[in-house]
């Protein structure tokens, strides 16, 4: 189809003012979170209802035109970047809160509800949605659900795939089909728990019911510091080897204190300390103190100079956003903020920090790492500026090195970025070709002509039933 | 045919490896998760149809079949990680030791299935029989962090991973969890654990079933945090009214708050099991779930669980049934025809609850299937899926009903 009259015919479903083409308009839509991956879509469209949705797809099906899902953007895998060939449906249109049932504490939104957005609107009835990203306030909760996002409260709540209990899906043909129910139980096979971080593979989700849980009555907010992140990373496993879970248990070490402590953002944070880390109790108050103490007691013999509680929810609140914007006070630091993602099993933690540190040093970089300790799912970061194509190389190499170590040390290569198209390298480094051709095949149960975010995920190549990738021609060609 | 089968798995697994069912049918006893993928590939060039067995515990041996396929010289704990709280597990290691195992290094899979303590993990994860912990713990795949599995045509598919977060690739590992071996035989599971809690302390109510399920919603919006809330038929309690369960698991000090609050809500005569009582009361409501030939589970929000059961005992009987109070899981266990089977399945579907038949002869299970009167477009879904994970259509599993 041409591409004039594509643009005509998106814009008889949606609206013409809601579909953008002209180069200056695509300019916000050629990346995501990160900024190493840039390429114009096409063209963008941006339904505002679910039937446009299926109607969008349905000419993208019949026309055989491929298409990127794309909430707000804030991905940091390259996973809601379209290239020249393929439509960007963008959802943030749909920022619907649909219905919400306290009694049975569910919600039902729309795809490009923003997360926090969710929690404010429930929490005057004393509920809230889990899963928070450090993103959260920008965030939609159907790019949630394309990447499973995790966040700092996941140690002890789960991430996204634990709270969301069904899904209306728009498939990549335009037909649509409703995965789970309301409970949670699967109406037949776990359906949502495989579309769940399917990164937009699979179709988009048009409305999405998710749980929500009552606020905890009671919360304990403290502040411990290290001399070592051996220190640090041992007191975390000696608190989970008590059999209390901590909702959070948050580390930074040294140089991610240091920015967070120089930026808008700063919490007061000892920046004297090798490794910071940030623990939250909740339940009722007498469990949270008696709980309490007994952390406080493992930090301490563990190691910590001070433990210090948050006094009041203000006090809580700013240790909290130092930890939320860490990575806005990185990006401070140099032009360009390389967000790593990688999980190791925790005992593993103190030894990679130290094989961090190695590669840091080797390669001549800015590290800062912030991490959720609990779960081993650390974010080491490198401050730069890739306008040095000499230092980008040395950056490209650091991060494939700190991935290879991760992976070495039996962990996996993201715990809530995802893939995208940024890790796809790395895919065969931890699943085998039979795997890899498994989760292609199921791919296309979905998608039979791979057209749903095409590219991602799943290196082709590397699959045992590999095919050539079927040509496309641009958009503005004739098909 | 049965001679040639049993001497083509014999080629294959040596004369230790394979065996003859009591009805003479050979059964492949792989002690490999690779032994197994060639038996699947075995069956798969010859078009063989594979029965699918763990110890025979919870579903019954009967699907008919060329061969059987155990998992029970599956049976080996390969490893477990006290500090990071993983384990990776066999799927014919039976469940109580694997228990004690844990224990040892003061560790516990947060599991209560129905059934016996020997039921295999595999069984367990295949079917996802949560029991009443899931109030507290979740379902089965909160605690499945990756699975190897032969698919009908003996590949080995290694989903997941050992690590408690990750969102690498597509997330297969949710598929084989209540699978029911459509999708492939589970060879291994990794798995979640946690600490084993300090306390442990159950508390009983009996009375009405009205008055108690008005009381779990007292509990419920009290915001206590039991483990496990659980309404129990007179049947399954063995007793003369119904009975409420609440079990709290954690540090003294998180137990001891919510006993305390907990004995004034709703009135109730709350009487504490003694300790050495709580893990034989809750085995009997595991073991009772198996006391009739057909166990349905069915996923209620919290204020549907009054309607549903009676639901349930208009249609079928009161049966052995227990429901979990918050966590809105009713499992019945008793003896009914298919069409009064299917009549629930329709009357449920309507209310937007889904039924899955857990447990059932073949006859049954073939007629009305595990699941069934799927949502439009997902029946499609199931099916292509299937045909990806068994293209020869070899794993004997009916996972939605015959006509």
């Amino acid at each position: 189809m041409m591409v004039d009259a594509l643009v005509e015919a998106l814009g008889r479903i949606v609206g013409p003012r809601w579909v953008r083409h002209r180069r200056a308009e695509l300019k916000t839509y050629t990346m995501d979170g990160l900024p190493t991956r840039e390429s114009y879509p096409g063209l963008v469209v941006m339904p505002g209802t679910a039937a446009e949705v299926r109607e969008i797809l349905r000419l993208l099906h019949l026309t055989d035109v491929p298409f990127v899902a794309r909430g707000a953007g804030t991905g940091l895998s390259g996973g809601a970047v379209a290239d020249g060939e393929a439509v960007l449906v963008a959802l943030t249109r749909m920022n619907r809160i649909l219905r919400v049932d306290p009694g049975r504490r569910r919600a039902v939104v729309e795809p490009g509800v923003v997360n926090a957005r969710l929690s404010e609107a429930v929490a005057p009835l004393g509920l809230y949605y889990v899963p928070d990203p450090s993103s959260q306030a920008a965030c939609t909760v159907g790019g949630n659900v394309a990447e499973n996002a995790g966040g700092p409260h996941c140690l002890k709540y789960g991430v996204t795939t634990n709270h969301i209990a069904q899904l209306e899906v728009v498939l990549p043909d335009g037909s649509a089909v409703t995965l789970g129910s309301p409970h949670g139980e699967p109406w037949g096979p776990d359906l949502v728990g495989l579309f769940v971080g399917s990164e937009g593979m699979f179709g988009i989700a048009t409305a999405i019911t998710v749980r929500l849980e009552p606020m905890p009555p009671s919360v304990r907010t403290m502040l411990a510091d290290f001399p070592t992140v051996r220190a640090a990373s041992e007191a975390v496993s000696s608190v989970i080897a008590t059999g209390i879970v901590p909702a959070a248990m948050e580390m930074m070490d040294r140089a991610c204190v240091a920015a967070v402590e120089a930026s808008i953002y700063a919490a007061g944070y000892p920046t004297d300390a090798a490794a910071v880390l940030l623990v939250e109790l909740d339940g009722q108050p007498d469990a949270v103190d008696a709980e309490a103490r007994i952390v406080e007691a493992i930090l301490l013999e563990r190691g910590a100079g001070a433990v210090r509680s948050a006094s009041s929810p203000a006090d809580r609140a700013r240790l909290w956003q130092g930890r939320k914007k860490a990575f806005g006070a990185m990006g401070r630091i140099a032009p360009d903020l390389a967000v790593q993602d990688a999980v190791v099993p925790r005992s593993a933690l103190p030894d990679i920090m130290d094989r961090i540190a190695e590669i840091r040093d080797h390669h001549r970089l800015s590290i800062s790492n912030v991490f959720h300790a609990g779960d081993g799912n650390l974010h080491p970061n490198i401050s730069f500026d890739r306008r040095d194509p000499e230092v980008a190389h040395r950056v490209h190499v650091a991060c494939t090195e700190i991935m290879a170590a991760c992976v070495a040390a039996g962990g996996s290569i993201t715990g809530e970025h995802g893939v995208g198209s940024d890790k796809l390298d790395y895919m065969p480094w931890i699943f085998d070709a039979e795997t890899l051709a498994a989760m292609r095949a199921v791919r296309r149960v979905f998608d039979p002509a791979e057209r749903a975010n095409p590219g991602k995920v799943v290196p082709i190549h590397t699959c045992r039933e590999w095919r050539a990738a079927r040509g496309h021609s641009l958009v503005g060609g004739v098909r | 045919m049965s001679d040639v089968v049993h001497g083509r798995l014999r080629a294959l697994l040596g004369t230790g490896g394979v065996e003859r069912d009591p009805a003479g049918l050979p059964r492949a006893i792989p002690d490999t998760a690779d032994a197994l993928s060639l038996v699947c590939r075995l069956a798969h060039e010859e078009g063989w149809k594979i029965r699918i067995e763990g110890h025979g515990t919870w579903l019954s041996a009967d699907a008919p079949a060329d061969l059987a396929v155990s998992t029970r010289a599956l049976d080996q704990v390969l490893s477990v990680s006290p500090a990071d709280l993983v384990a990776t597990v066999q799927a014919g290691t039976p469940l109580e030791a694997l228990r004690r195992r844990l224990a040892d290094d003061g560790m516990w899979l947060a599991l209560d299935p129905p059934g016996r303590p020997e039921r295999s993990l595999g069984s367990i994860v295949a079917t996802a029989s949560a029991g009443p912990l899931r109030h507290g713990f979740g379902p089965v795949r909160d605690h499945v962090l990756g699975c190897t599995v032969a698919t009908g045509d003996g590949r080995l598919v290694k989903a997941g991973g050992r690590v408690v977060k990750n969102v690498a690739g597509y997330d297969l590992t949710k598929l084989q969890v209540g699978g029911f071996g459509g999708f492939g035989i589970i060879a291994e599971v990794h798995l979640r654990l946690r600490a084993l809690p300090r306390a442990d302390v159950t508390l009983v109510a009996r009375g009405t079933r009205d008055t108690l399920t008005s009381a779990a919603r007292d509990v419920m919006a009290a915001e206590l945090v039991p483990a496990a809330l659980e309404l129990l038929s007179p049947a399954l309690g063995a007793e003369a009214d119904w009975s409420l369960a609440a079990r709290f698991l954690g540090t003294d000090a998180a137990v001891q708050s919510d006993v305390r609050r907990l004995a004034p809500i709703a009135g109730l005569a709350w009487q504490p099991l003694p300790p050495d009582r709580t893990a034989g009361f809750w085995g009997l409501v595991a073991r009772g779930s198996q006391g009739g030939p057909i166990t349905l589970r069915l996923g209620v929000l919290g204020d549907g669980v009054d309607d549903t059961i009676d639901l349930l005992a208009h249609d079928l009987d009161e049966g052995l049934l227990s429901a979990g109070a918050g966590a809105g899981m009713i499992r019945w266990t008793g003896d009914a025809p298919v069409e009064r089977l299917r009549a629930v399945r329709r009357s449920a579907a309507a209310r937007e609850i889904p039924m899955t038949l857990e447990r059932a002869p073949w006859a049954v299970r073939r007629a009305l299937g595990h699941f069934g009167a799927y949502r439009e477009g997902v029946g499609q879904i199931v099916g292509r899926l299937r045909d990806t994970f068994d293209p020869g259509q070899c794993l004997q599993v009916a996972l939605e009903g015959g006509a």
